[in-house]
């Protein structure tokens, strides 16, 4: 008991002493202020794991309720009879979700942070005409080139493969963008004198600059998981057969009405697999700081 | 004569070439599979953009070369157009700087919290983000009938006596698509900025209090700003392109047309001519002209964020 007592004391005073230059009055505005702007931000994910347990007659409760008062897994239930229910087995769409979203994300971190390198430490002919081109391509919108892009991925052949969800992903500029930005803190020295000690670009590449850009890495990693695991496949997968999981339930989710209760347990299915690569990663985040000593 | 000297520098050249490539050879190698990819799905996508919009193009018959005329009229005659970049200007010119900065200090105040409390309030702050679709849950609070969530509490309170029509009244449209927006916005930025915090050297903070670095403010300009100029350049450009590209949260809010076009941005404005009525060269002019707008407002904020720092 005295153990249990003692212990926020001890993390209270870990983190009033963790700098001496810090004032209480402030440390009670910040508190305050991420608590009111949490309870804004929490509000979906509470109401969307409610939902989920909602029995029908909750569900469409006026005034609506946040907090379920009969919690059931109803919802659950009538979601595993229409999966049981489909033309194509349902871990099929797992396993193309699964392809999709380690060839993708595995595929933006490596070759994004392979062509971030050499931009964000050398000049050579190119690289600022380069880099130019990569914050500009940012900046157009992705509605108008969908049209140009099918047509090239139709000569291409890639049309219905999972690289038609892939390719153009990796050729996206935004992964680059991230990397180049964290990359470029690497200090020059450590570079420099693995030059001396006869280092190629590449295994600078693999031994300095990837574990010095952990953090900005996992970033990447969420969010690209993020997109490709929501990535329902559009006109680019026509076959039943490609369709990952987020489209076969979007199938379920637009079935009516009938459907309400085992569409919002597939929203909160849909949300947990990002939500706990997100946990992972952001914890791997947070702990790197302990290692990123030799910054600077 | 003159076509020796050609010849001769026409030489000069390719032997600088020949020699960038043995010089950089690797770092080219390093590069190569992405450039491969971008300029396949990207460059050409977006130079052949471009070159529709010069066109008249339907999907259906081959594109006819119109010279500048899309410009011209989407600039002179398309009176929704004009209102459509008022919108997303003003939209762009409150959601941008707003969110930046909230996710800004979010982020560094987060930073300031013990490890445990920090992971769990990174994942409380970004649950609007990983949610996908969870906007809609704004459907709710601002339905038009008196059970909406924002009806209700004001009728409760005495302040109305009947429900307001949140979405069909043309004065609350754009606040709350801002709101939304706002309440969106801590996503890519914020989850760069807690990297970035990350990647400051604790180092610095110690030999900061020795040198007479008072309070946190202090610390936040002299140390933390500084070493975080690259996520913070990356993080202005995220906020750029996401706030003058609003269009989801629109046409699933306030349904398309909004009333008044009140809710009307350049990025719905495209989606009526591109998916809709399938005028495609028209869609690409409209794009054409945003990315210009962008690099526009991409190169003053550089200036402004270079002066800053």
């Amino acid at each position: 008991m005295e153990k249990l007592l003692s212990a926020p004391r001890k993390m209270w005073r870990r983190f009033k002493f963790r700098r001496k230059n810090r004032s209480l009055a402030m440390d009670i505005v910040l508190v305050v202020l991420l608590g009111g702007v949490g309870f804004v931000s929490i509000w979906p994910l509470l109401y969307i794991v409610n939902a989920a347990f909602k029995p029908i007659s909750e569900i469409f409760l006026f005034p609506p309720r946040l907090f379920v008062q009969n919690p059931t897994m109803n919802n659950f239930f009538d979601l595993s009879v229409i999966i049981a229910d489909l033309n194509v087995i349902f871990s099929r769409y797992v396993f193309n979700t699964v392809v999709i979203t380690l060839l993708g994300t595995g595929g933006t971190v490596l070759i994004g942070s392979m062509a971030a390198f050499p931009l964000a430490k050398y000049k050579f002919p190119g690289s600022k005409l380069m880099s130019n081109i990569i914050v500009y391509s940012l900046m157009f919108n992705g509605t108008v080139t969908a049209i140009p892009n099918y047509i090239i991925m139709t000569k291409l052949h890639l049309v219905n493969s999972y690289w038609a969800v892939i390719l153009p992903v990796i050729g996206g500029t935004f992964g680059l963008y991230l990397m180049q930005n964290f990359i470029v803190q690497v200090p020059d020295e450590l570079i420099e004198a693995s030059k001396i000690d006869g280092m190629s670009e590449y295994s600078i590449f693999f031994k300095i600059i990837m574990p010095l850009s952990k953090p900005a890495w996992i970033t990447l990693i969420i969010l690209s998981f993020q997109s490709f695991w929501g990535n329902t496949g559009g006109t680019f997968l026509y076959s039943e057969r490609l369709k990952p999981v987020s489209y076969m339930l979007s199938q379920v989710v637009s079935g009516g009405i009938a459907r309400t209760g085992a569409a919002s347990a597939v929203t909160l299915v849909m949300m947990l697999v990002p939500i706990v690569v997100f946990v992972i990663s952001q914890s791997n985040v947070l702990e790197t700081m302990a290692t990123s000593g030799l910054k600077g | 004569m003159c076509l020796l000297e050609f010849m001769k520098k026409e030489k000069k050249k390719r032997m600088t070439l020949q020699e960038a490539w043995r010089l950089h050879q690797q770092k080219y190698i390093l590069m190569l599979p992405f450039i491969v990819l971008f300029i396949v799905f990207t460059l050409v996508p977006v130079l052949i953009s471009i070159g529709l919009s010069f066109t008249s193009f339907n999907l259906f018959e081959t594109p006819q070369f119109v010279g500048f005329s899309n410009y011209i009229n989407l600039i002179a005659f398309d009176s929704v157009f004009l209102t459509a970049i008022k919108n997303t200007l003003l939209f762009a010119i409150v959601t941008g700087p707003v969110s930046y900065l909230l996710c800004f200090v979010l982020a560094w105040l987060i930073n300031e919290l013990p490890p445990k409390a920090r992971a769990v309030m990174t994942l409380v702050f970004y649950a609007p983000s990983i949610s996908g679709g969870a906007y809609m849950i704004w459907k709710l609070i601002f339905s038009s009938d008196a059970y909406g969530y924002a009806n209700a509490m004001l009728m409760e309170m005495g302040l109305i006596q009947e429900p307001i029509l949140w979405f069909q009244t043309k004065e609350y449209i754009m606040p709350i698509l801002i709101l939304v927006q706002l309440w969106l916005s801590i996503g890519v930025s914020f989850l760069a900025f807690i990297a970035g915090l990350q990647n400051v050297d604790k180092t610095l903070y110690e030999a900061g209090q020795m040198d007479g670095v008072k309070n946190r403010w202090q610390e936040l300009w002299y140390i933390t700003l500084p070493q975080m100029k690259p996520q913070l350049m990356f993080g202005a450009v995220m906020q750029i392109t996401n706030s003058l590209s609003v269009s989801g949260i629109s046409l699933d809010l306030v349904g398309f047309p909004s009333v008044d076009y009140a809710g009307h941005t350049i990025l719905t404005h495209l989606h009526d001519y591109g998916n809709l009525r399938l005028e495609m060269g028209y869609a690409c002019a409209i794009a054409t002209l945003l990315f210009f707008i962008m690099i526009f407002i991409n190169i003053i904020v550089q200036k402004l964020l270079r002066k800053v720092a």
